[in-house]
């Protein structure tokens, strides 16, 4: 079937069986391989991308169903030359080792943050009303959707902090 | 994932018949890709107008549509409904309750690893062919309401809370009505294929909240690791005290049974007395009376005491939060 589908800003127009996942669709059809595919059963989080600007597993949508929304994928939050703040201190930090989960560890924390700034509680907040401090337990909880085989949580939870507060975000390290 | 047809819903009545309903899509895609679940038509339904949070009566109509992370972060919900923002949180990762919906979360299946293997028989997926899960090795099942055909449990979280707070699904169809969240799902029996009472050609429109009740809400996980995992047990209470007495009571666990369980007989033992260990002790007694001991999940019988003793000593101040 033929499909079109808004990525990172551009319209993009793509052929595809019914059964492709947006993951396949970005991945195979669109030549978008930033987006990793993990373990393909929405447990591992590589293949988070922003749907509407919302963090999704792309590997548990149909291409077809992403049809009239706004994908943003690791390629459209920044380029080489104009990294994101999330981009920058991953590096800065040493956010990952192998970097197969980090285009999905940032796709998802950016949109973390965003559900931070909109007052969203986690399991992990003491109460549903806040303050939801960006501490050490708020972070695991809010990013157990994105495993690193490597473990380099510790960092990816510090480039997450030093993040936020380089954009003056809410919130407390711990 | 065998070939399907794939129709996008533009009104309720523009379903096709004998299709297959994706809306959220989170546990649909992953049992299609298993193959274990094979529809040959396959109904979108997630851009009809059923998104929303509004009034009804004292209470709240939830839409269908609407996502466990918007609903979890509702300020209404949080406020009024704690126990329902509480079990939401505790269920999945945030990307999959950005995707996942409050009527596909109702209709989720068993995590059953049986359920899963298309080389063992089962029940549930292939009706007459048997149970790996009796006989074979098994842990997260269920100990109450299980029969010599099915020992699955029902796994989510957001459905213990609903039935703990006597909310109603609006199911539309033929025959328009409304079933509480607590009898909508089914016991296996010799069915276990049939989950719950909902029918083909039915739909889940919402799900209706009764008025808030006043006093303490509580939801308590126990898993295997402190994030993204199914429940061990779970325990969601709703609870009253006037006078140092408890005045109303609802209980319901989760991932113990093929549905939510609840015991009105366990319920009204509470009733009337003001709270101790030993009332507590008494109601626990009560309700794991009728829970039987297959051996993966026996270890279930002491974990649900012990949560739902914690649990009511947290809510009525017997303790402190831990």
């Amino acid at each position: 079937m033929q499909i079109s589908l808004h990525i990172n800003g551009s319209l993009r127009d793509v052929y595809v069986d019914p059964r492709t996942t947006l993951i396949d669709a970005l991945r195979d059809h669109l030549g978008l391989t930033g987006t990793k595919k993990g373990c393909d059963h929405g447990q591992c989080g590589a293949c988070t991308v922003l749907v509407d600007g919302r963090r999704i597993n792309a590997c548990l949508t149909l291409a077809c169903m992403a049809q009239d929304s706004e994908v943003t994928t690791i390629e459209g939050l920044g380029t080489s030359d104009a990294l994101s703040p999330l981009q920058t201190q991953f590096l800065n930090d040493d956010g990952f080792q192998c970097g197969f989960c980090t285009p999905g560890q940032i796709c998802s924390a950016t949109a973390m943050l965003g559900e931070m700034a909109a007052g969203w509680p986690s399991h992990a907040s003491d109460s549903l009303s806040g303050p939801f401090l960006l501490s050490h337990a708020e972070i695991a909880e809010r990013m157990s959707g994105n495993l690193c085989r490597c473990a380099a949580y510790s960092n990816i939870i510090e480039a997450i902090q030093n993040a936020a507060h380089a954009e003056g975000s809410s919130g407390d390290a711990p | 994932m065998k070939p399907f047809i794939y129709h996008r819903a533009r009104t309720l009545q523009d379903m096709p018949d004998g299709a297959t309903i994706i809306a959220g899509g989170t546990n649909l895609l992953d049992l299609m890709k298993h193959e274990v679940t094979t529809p040959g038509s396959l109904v979108d339904i997630s851009h009809l107008d059923l998104n929303r949070i509004e009034p009804e009566g004292d209470g709240l109509r939830i839409g269908a549509l609407v996502r466990n992370s918007d609903l979890a972060a509702d300020p209404v919900i949080r406020r009024d409904y704690p126990v329902l923002s509480r079990a939401l949180l505790a269920g999945a990762s945030g990307q999959l309750r950005n995707m996942a919906t409050t009527g596909g979360n109702l209709m989720q299946r068993t995590r059953c690893p049986y359920f899963y293997d298309l080389r063992t028989p089962c029940n549930k997926r292939a009706p007459g062919t048997g149970c790996a899960a009796l006989g074979g090795i098994i842990r997260n099942h269920a100990i109450f309401g299980a029969s010599a055909d099915c020992i699955a449990t029902y796994p989510g979280d957001m459905a213990v809370a609903l039935s703990a707070l006597d909310a109603e699904v609006e199911i539309a169809g033929p025959n328009p009505r409304r079933v509480r969240v607590a009898d909508f799902h089914l016991l296996p029996g010799n069915t276990p294929h049939v989950e719950t009472r909902l029918q083909p050609g039915e739909i889940i429109t919402a799900v209706i909240l009764p008025a808030p009740v006043k006093g303490e809400q509580r939801y308590r996980k126990v898993r295997d690791r402190a994030s993204f995992a199914f429940a061990l047990v779970s325990v969601a209470v709703v609870i009253t005290m006037t006078d140092g007495r408890i005045t109303r009571v609802a209980l319901a666990c989760g991932s113990v049974a093929a549905k939510p369980w609840r015991d009105p007989e366990c319920e009204a033992a509470l009733i009337g007395h003001a709270p101790s260990d030993a009332l507590f002790e008494q109601a626990a007694n009560l309700m794991l009376r009728a829970a039987s001991g297959h051996v993966g999940p026996a270890f279930k019988i002491p974990l649900l005491r012990r949560t739902l003793i914690a649990t009511l000593r947290d809510a009525t101040g017997l303790e402190p939060a831990p």
